[in-house]
């Protein structure tokens, strides 16, 4: 399972570096989204840099969308999904695989959102142990229940609206921790630190189950 | 079910809802603080225990589906029956719950932890029903849904407790407690209470059950050709 995980990862990750749609299309997507928030939100430094953290996650978070529908997009083109069937990888394999690929874009996108909130937002990093260990927990939960639904809606004709309606519901708890973690990686000290940290390993353990268990289902309704 | 088991848990069910208006508009007595605005507690609780146990049967008859051995469409379409009352009932909870909470707290909403979790579970379920819409084979769409629900229900839990930790203003539990009073419901209200829950699960029981029975029609109606249902409309004497 692990080997055919890493051979989906590396195949993914292998397709991006060669057409850079997410170089190109989605971390722009990102960086404006930033950037109009602030525009909404106006110039004052204080406002800005209280609210950099929630800007930044609902950044991540609109552009996973975005992010796992090309990583799904790419198992239609060309049979591809036939061919790994035909192969026998393991369903579960593809899932991780899939998932890996779509978190270390996520990661890119959160590098690049956390130095603008820095640079642009007034946003300082007090606690980065705090920040680092709840973005890469956040990551692997978006991206699971990401690849979870990305399959899931695959075969829809309207799966490009279908997705974020699915999706953005239920990384609520994802973005709301991830949000007062990066809060509090902000400050010296913070309350609760550690709830927010269980509620994102507690999240992102049980869609990474769920979709080990679930993705040779999912695999026979595409 | 047998259709006169449906009818009679129909008739249970307006008896139950009709004693449940009775005893709460008429046998109990205002609350002290919350004035005639208590009586919400015979509509809104009672909503809000359907809407989570919908969910619950939805979700356990998801897993019942994505189990080979006890793989039935009979499941399928008790998971779709329970989601569409409680998307129904968790639509209701969120307005009574409004319409509560301006007399008692000065607003329709607020950004409290139970509000929020039940809006979203609201929300969620939504998407399991724009979902069952996607198409395909009867199958398909039953083990795509199946797994839907089951992703969306375990999201419940971990919604519940994130927007807990996040902000709460809502009152504790006023049934689910070790005694009735301690909340300050007793006597002829917590009866009432109590009747208002058993209604409830009786009108959510019969529409389920009347539900399966459409879903049963409609894939029967899939599987038959069109001069097989004109044939069948036409031996029942109804003009087809």
């Amino acid at each position: 399972m692990l080997r055919d995980a890493w051979a989906v990862f590396a195949k993914d990750l292998r397709i991006e570096a060669k057409t850079r749609v997410g170089l190109w299309q989605v971390l722009p997507f990102a960086v404006i989204a930033l950037v109009t928030f602030a525009f909404a939100l106006g110039p004052g430094k204080s406002a800005l840099s209280a609210a950099a953290a929630g800007m930044c996650w609902v950044g991540v978070a609109f552009s996973s969308v975005l992010v796992v529908g090309r990583s799904q997009g790419i198992e239609r083109e060309h049979g591809v999904r036939t061919a790994q069937r035909l192969a026998g990888i393991d369903p579960a394999g593809v899932f991780l695989g899939k998932t890996g690929a779509v978190a270390v874009q996520l990661a890119v996108i959160e590098v690049v959102l956390g130095a603008g909130a820095v640079g642009l937002l007034g946003y300082h990093v007090h606690r980065l142990w705090l920040l680092l260990v709840a973005s890469v927990l956040a990551t692997i939960g978006l991206a699971a229940v990401g690849t979870i639904y990305g399959a899931l809606t695959g075969a829809a004709r309207a799966r490009e609206t279908l997705l974020p309606m699915l999706v953005l519901p239920i990384v609520i708890p994802v973005l709301i921790a991830g949000v007062r973690c990066w809060q509090a990686a902000s400050v010296s000290s913070a309350p609760r630190v550690g709830e927010w940290l269980s509620v994102l390993g507690a999240f992102a353990v049980i869609y990474i189950a769920a979709g080990v268990v679930l993705y040779g289902q999912i695999e026979e309704v595409q | 079910m047998k259709q006169r088991k449906v009818t009679i848990l129909g008739w249970a069910a307006v008896v139950t809802l009709a004693a449940t208006a009775f005893f709460g508009i008429v046998v109990t007595p205002p609350d002290v603080v919350q004035r005639q605005y208590v009586r919400f507690l015979y509509l809104h609780p009672p909503m809000a225990w359907v809407a989570y146990l919908a969910f619950g049967i939805a979700a356990a008859a998801s897993i019942l589906y994505l189990w080979p051995k006890t793989r039935r469409m009979a499941f399928d379409a008790l998971a779709l029956a329970c989601v569409e009352s409680g998307v129904l009932f968790t639509g209701l909870v969120v307005v009574t719950g409004s319409m509560w909470a301006h007399p008692v707290w000065g607003t329709y909403w607020v950004w409290d932890a139970r509000l929020t979790a039940t809006a979203l579970m609201f929300v969620l379920f939504l998407g399991y029903l724009a979902l069952r819409r996607v198409g395909g084979s009867p199958e398909q769409v039953a083990k795509r849904s199946a797994i839907a629900a089951l992703v969306s229900f375990i999201d419940v839990p971990i919604v519940h407790f994130s927007v807990l930790w996040w902000n709460t203003l809502h009152q504790g539990p006023s049934v689910l407690t070790p005694g009735l009073s301690s909340q300050g419901v007793h006597g002829a209200m917590a009866w009432t209470m109590l009747l208002s829950f058993v209604a409830f699960t009786l009108l959510f029981a019969w529409m389920v059950a009347r539900r399966m029975e459409l879903e049963r029609l409609r894939l029967g109606g899939t599987n038959r050709s069109l001069e097989e249902q004109l044939a069948a409309r036409r031996a029942e004497g109804v003009p087809a």
